[in-house]
């Protein structure tokens, strides 16, 4: 049987971003004055796994065909709010943080239904709400801080090592994938995402749930932002309605889902590749570090990197031999 | 649009009618209720010279919204409008520093800039096939990356010329300002551009269906090229103006027009999925974003409270008239 | 039929869109272990009435009953629970799901909550193999099969679902003889298992042979129902154009003296591995036809003319002398005068929500402008001229394309390439799916345009409009001229023989061979 190849075929997005993280940070690591030290890899990690859950968030709406421009504004307003309520008792402290994790849930929730309901276009919608989400988040926090109590030993437990050596931030990203990512993409409404962002028309006409696939990822998106965001405040132990951090938040979740593999045309695509395609992300920004470059040099190493990404994307152009086949 | 001409059978107030678009209609309205529920707060919302000093304002968000607009009738998005106001500016400035011919041609050279950043997201998405949220996300990173090593990350020193000074603010007839003449020239020059030349029935044709424009033996990729070029070229115009406006340019002087720019062409009607739109739509849209700024912070609304009922507006005004078809 | 209670009965359903009536009191009984052809023209409401049957639209008034008790259905989902299951004339397909994710996209089989990917591929496997496509991978993704082998796994879609009345929206008009000749053999199983089948197609031999009732539409109403083969073929086609029906192709002109060199020419033209060493010419006043199987690089050929392919090898004369044609802008210029009606219109030959009078001058903009402005004076002019010589009917010219009839449609395709006036034409499948009526104003066109002078090319998924308006007809076989028929030489059997690549015997059924 040739079974395996229609399995590579199909995974072969998700797996170029696993390669092309793993050459960069192996560059990364191999100039690194520590090399592979555990504290190397819990910080990368940690920079890392705040990206990945938000390219995660956006993976959810963009296999559908959508696109979601409010995760960055969802993960500050999330990260404000921990802020607030992760504090005091362990119970309380854990109250708190399923608390932020519900208003994930919730603005992802509306994000749904007013795409699926008010039949608006996901793009314009999200910008609007992510207003929104950023007004609460600003309301919140008018300034940067945290509240008495916060509990930096739950912090410092998601951000710190296990047995002193496997970053416990990893771990986390590894538990989320396996108890929302693979049971949603073995699910019928992930089938039903999928089917919905390959192609909606052909989805209705096949009798799949297109209302509640799309509410559901966009749902799900809210809560893996909101997890994003209860981890900036564990890195952090703060939380600040800082606007510019949103979009950039938002702009390099797209970044990272395009590197992970996952098309912006919906119905192709991984989480796991895009948590490739953060790390990897995250780890282009940080070799100038290595090389001992002026920090100034950052924003434009990392656009040139990114624009060189994208472009060669457009490789595949080159095998095109019906030009048609250009316009989808 | 005004592409029709008009059945002689028809008497012209019927045709005009049969004409206005709702989006547009209803955009229009919107202002005048906004006007309305502005004046029982103040009686200066109704003054002449609030509605000028709104409108100059209005210029500079319109003059964005143009080349976003053209970019939006394609289907496409052009996310690197921060950026590119802000090299404009600061391009323009950095240019009159250079003694007198600088200065004369500081105008141009930092338009030259911003078409030469739209040429580069317009080889992306016609040439490269990438999908134009994604390359003019990673050209905006360069042309900030470029921008930080300039200034050194610093806000420059340079200070803009007296002839952007005067655009920007000054008034020529019956105070008028100049903001807003450049505006309604360049609004009159889209206007012929999409109505009446080949080009413009081009636009459409590529924002409804490329695959069709192309087989028709429309130049498709110079289209799509030359409208990003323009877009570059308007954004970067538009960094001047507001650099005039300030007196010089400043770091992230563009992040505050990316989402308004978006919003005002949506609300004023164009598909955000390309092919439908009027420039009439969109001048209402930016009016319409313009006073609601404004009108929220004469009342002096918190920030945060600004930006939820800024979030909320605009969904409520898309759900009134920017609805999907439903499916049956 | 003497069970009392039939298994399906629409009566007195209207169903209007805008102010255009689709639907109006139409009835219709469908019985149980039988196949129920429908058959009318396009626009005569047979699409309105299975989307209402199938709940992908809803009715405007009337009353469905299945099993004499009342239905209505709030969505596909609903219309398939209740065991009506419709293959659509646009594929309902999901191009980035395997084969086997699709045959159970509606309902696919669960354990603890999770799909179970096992049965899935049991239930795929099997469907397959009903529907006659044991060759197809379950694993493969749709969009990397051909269209023969998407409508295949269309059908095995709706088995899986176990249809009690299973509605065919021409699924047979993208499948090849030996394929169609599959699906009957399916169908007729189906039929004794005492499924109801609702079977449409504009392939009159293919009803012939499947149907055992009939019914005619025409505007919106059922207008004739009848066993199948009490009527002749000419009744059929006057009930459902309601006129008469005679003499459905132009004339041929004597075959002239070759003088000069051809308008086209094309010497040894290859491409990847679809097309091989392909020469052909046209001469102005020839239609030439191009045969053969579907998808053997008919389709090819003709983008690989118009300047769409990449790295195809070979030579294009025009009027004898060497072309570069490199994109179809160089294909409509002066010098070379070459227009291609593309296989799909909604998405390759017309923008649909632009106006009439836009999609009319798009091609030929060129010649109302001067340095890219347009005279719309002139554009108006043109566009009036084509309309009326196409007799083109729609609701003004700023009303969108889109909302003309699939005939009117494929009218405005054609007329927007005669602003260019071109000298050379090629169409790809220009009929299919397409009413009677406008057909035949089609094919006088075309005779027309070739006796002004124009090269005409021309390929057919029908036999009949290759035998009855070529002057000359190329049979393709894997991407090769297999062999060049001439004048009386073209004839149905020679047609089917060259296009299976095999001598026919004199007597033998070529159907039988296949």
């Amino acid at each position: 049987m040739k079974d395996w190849r229609f399995f590579f075929a199909e995974q072969r997005g998700t797996l170029l971003a696993l390669l092309i993280f793993v050459v960069m940070f192996a560059i990364y690591g191999g100039n690194h004055p520590a090399h592979f030290s555990a504290n190397v890899i819990q910080t990368a990690a940690n920079k890392g796994v705040l990206l990945a859950f938000v390219a995660m968030a956006q993976t959810f709406v963009v296999l559908t065909a959508g696109i979601d421009l409010s995760v960055g504004m969802i993960f500050i307003l999330c990260s404000c709010l921990a802020s607030y309520v992760v504090v005091g008792t362990p119970l309380e402290s854990a109250g708190g943080l399923v608390l932020v994790l519900l208003v994930g849930l919730a603005c992802g929730a509306v994000n749904g239904i007013i795409v699926v309901f008010g039949r608006l276009q996901p793009i314009v919608v999200t910008i609007a709400t992510g207003a929104v989400f950023f007004g609460l988040a600003l309301w919140l926090r008018p300034n940067p801080g945290s509240t008495k109590g916060f509990n930096s030993d739950l912090a410092d437990a998601f951000t710190g090592k296990l047995f002193g050596v496997v970053p416990a931030s990893l771990v986390t990203l590894l538990v989320v994938v396996l108890v929302i990512w693979v049971p949603y993409r073995r699910s019928v409404i992930g089938r039903a995402a999928y089917a919905v962002g390959s192609s909606e028309v052909a989805a209705y006409m096949s009798g799949v749930p297109i209302r509640r696939a799309k509410l559901v990822a966009y749902t799900l998106s809210g809560l893996l932002a909101a997890l994003g965001g209860l981890f900036l405040t564990f890195f952090t132990y703060s939380g600040e309605a800082s606007l510019a951090n949103g979009n950039t938040y938002t702009l390099f979740s797209i970044a990272a889902v395009v590197l992970g593999g996952v098309s912006l045309f919906g119905g192709k695509g991984s989480a796991i590749g895009a948590i490739f395609g953060a790390l990897a992300f995250r780890t282009i920004g940080d070799l100038l570090f290595v090389f001992d470059l002026d920090p100034l040099w950052q924003p434009l190493f990392q656009g040139v990197v990114l624009l060189l990404a994208v472009c060669l994307g457009a490789a595949r152009l080159f095998q095109v031999r019906n030009r048609l086949d250009l316009f989808m | 649009m005004s592409t029709e001409t008009t059945r002689p059978s028809e008497p012209a107030w019927r045709t005009l009618v049969r004409r206005l678009d709702p989006a547009v209609t209803i955009a229009f309205g919107c202002i005048i209720v906004l006007l309305l529920l502005g004046s029982l707060y103040s009686s200066n919302f109704l003054s002449p010279e609030y509605l000028l000093q709104q409108l100059k304002v209005g210029a500079f968000l319109g003059v964005i919204a143009t080349g976003m607009m053209i970019v939006i009738l394609l289907g496409q998005i052009d996310l690197s409008v921060p950026w590119v106001v802000t090299t404009g500016a600061m391009m323009a400035c950095a240019a009159a520093s250079y003694g007198p011919i600088g200065v004369a041609l500081a105008i141009p050279f930092g338009i030259l800039c911003g078409v030469a950043l739209g040429l580069v997201n317009g080889f992306g998405v016609a040439y490269l096939r990438i999908p134009s949220m994604i390359v003019t996300l990673a050209v905006n990173a360069v042309a900030q990356g470029l921008m930080v090593v300039y200034t050194g990350g610093f806000s420059p020193q340079d200070s803009a010329t007296p002839a952007m000074r005067f655009i920007a603010t000054g008034t020529t007839i019956l105070g008028i300002p100049n903001a807003l003449i450049v505006w309604a020239i360049v609004g009159a020059m889209l206007i012929f551009l999409l109505s009446r030349t080949v080009f413009g029935r081009a636009v459409y044709a590529i924002g409804n269906r490329e695959r069709a424009a192309y087989l028709s033996g429309a130049a498709t990729q110079r289209v799509v090229l030359f409208a990003f070029a323009l877009s570059g070229g308007l954004s970067a115009f538009a960094g001047e103006l507001l650099a005039g406006y300030a007196s010089k340019a400043a770091q992230s002087m563009g992040d505050a027009y990316l989402l308004p720019a978006i919003a005002a062409v949506v609300l004023g009607g164009t598909s955000i999925l390309g092919g439908r739109g009027s420039y009439l739509g969109t001048i209402a849209g930016v009016i319409l974003i313009t006073l609601l700024q404004s009108i929220l912070s004469v009342m002096q609304i918190a920030e945060f409270g600004r930006q939820i009922i800024y979030g909320v507006v605009i969904i409520g005004m898309l759900l009134l008239y920017g609805r999907d078809k439903a499916m049956r | 039929m003497d069970d009392g209670i039939a298994l399906f009965h629409m009566e007195e359903i209207s169903k209007r869109y805008g102010g255009v009536r689709a639907l109006e009191n139409a009835n219709l009984t469908v019985q149980s272990g039988r196949v129920h052809a429908i058959l009318g023209e396009n626009g005569a409401g047979k699409s309105t009435l299975i989307k209402i049957m199938s709940g992908v639209v809803a009715p405007d008034k009337g009353r469905m009953a299945l099993d004499g008790k009342d239905v209505s259905f709030a969505d596909p989902a609903a219309a398939n629970a209740a065991g009506i299951v419709c293959i659509f004339q646009e594929l309902s397909l999901i191009p980035h799901l395997s084969v086997a994710d699709n045959i159970v996209v509606s309902n696919p089989p669960t354990r603890f909550g999770m799909i179970d990917r096992r049965a899935q591929r049991r239930i795929a496997e099997e469907a397959l193999a009903r529907a006659g496509g044991e060759d197809i991978h379950p694993m493969a993704l749709v969009q990397d099969l051909p269209l023969s082998r998407r409508q295949i796994i269309e059908i095995a879609k709706a088995l899986a679902r176990k249809p009690r009345l299973l509605i065919l929206d021409e699924a047979t008009s993208a499948l090849t003889a030996s394929d169609v000749a599959k699906v009957f053999s399916v169908l007729k199983r189906l039929r004794s298992e005492g499924l109801a089948l609702l079977f449409i197609s504009h392939r009159m031999h293919e009803i012939a042979e499947i149907a055992d009732d009939c019914t005619i539409f025409r505007n919106g109403r059922n207008v004739a129902t009848y066993k199948a083969g009490s009527k002749t073929d000419n009744e059929v086609v006057e009930l459902m154009i309601g006129r008469e029906y005679s003499n459905v192709f132009p004339s041929k002109p004597a075959p002239k003296p070759a003088t000069g060199a051809p308008v086209l020419e094309v010497r040894n033209l290859s491409w990847t591995q679809r097309l091989t060493d392909i020469s052909l010419s046209a001469r102005a006043g020839e239609i030439v036809g191009l045969g053969g199987l579907d998808g053997q690089g008919q389709r090819e050929l003709l983008l690989a003319l118009f300047g769409v392919l990449r790295g195809v090898s070979g030579d294009v004369l025009i009027d004898g002398k060497p072309t570069k044609i490199g994109s179809p802008r160089i294909a409509k210029s002066k010098r070379i005068g070459m227009a291609l009606i593309p296989e799909d219109r909604k998405t390759e030959g017309l923008m649909l929500p632009m106006s009439v009078m836009d999609n009319l001058s798009f091609a030929g903009l060129g010649n109302f402008a001067r340095g890219g402005i347009i005279d719309r004076t002139a554009e108006r002019r043109a566009a009036e001229a084509v309309i009326k010589l196409l007799e083109i009917k729609s609701d003004g010219t700023k009303v969108p394309v889109g909302s003309l009839s699939g005939g009117n449609q494929q009218k405005v395709v054609i007329a927007k390439w005669l602003m260019i006036s071109p000298r050379i034409i090629l169409l790809n499948d220009p009929t299919r799916g397409i009413d009677v009526g406008t057909k035949q104003e089609i094919y006088v066109l075309l005779r027309q345009l070739a006796d002004a002078g124009a090269a005409v090319v021309l390929y057919s998924t029908d036999y009949d409009e290759l035998i009855g308006l070529c002057d000359r007809v190329l049979v393709l076989y894997d991407g090769a001229i297999k062999r060049t028929l001439v004048g009386p030489e073209i004839t149905e059997r020679a047609l089917i023989s060259s296009a299976l690549n095999i001598d026919v015997a004199p007597d033998a059924s070529p159907r039988v061979l296949a």
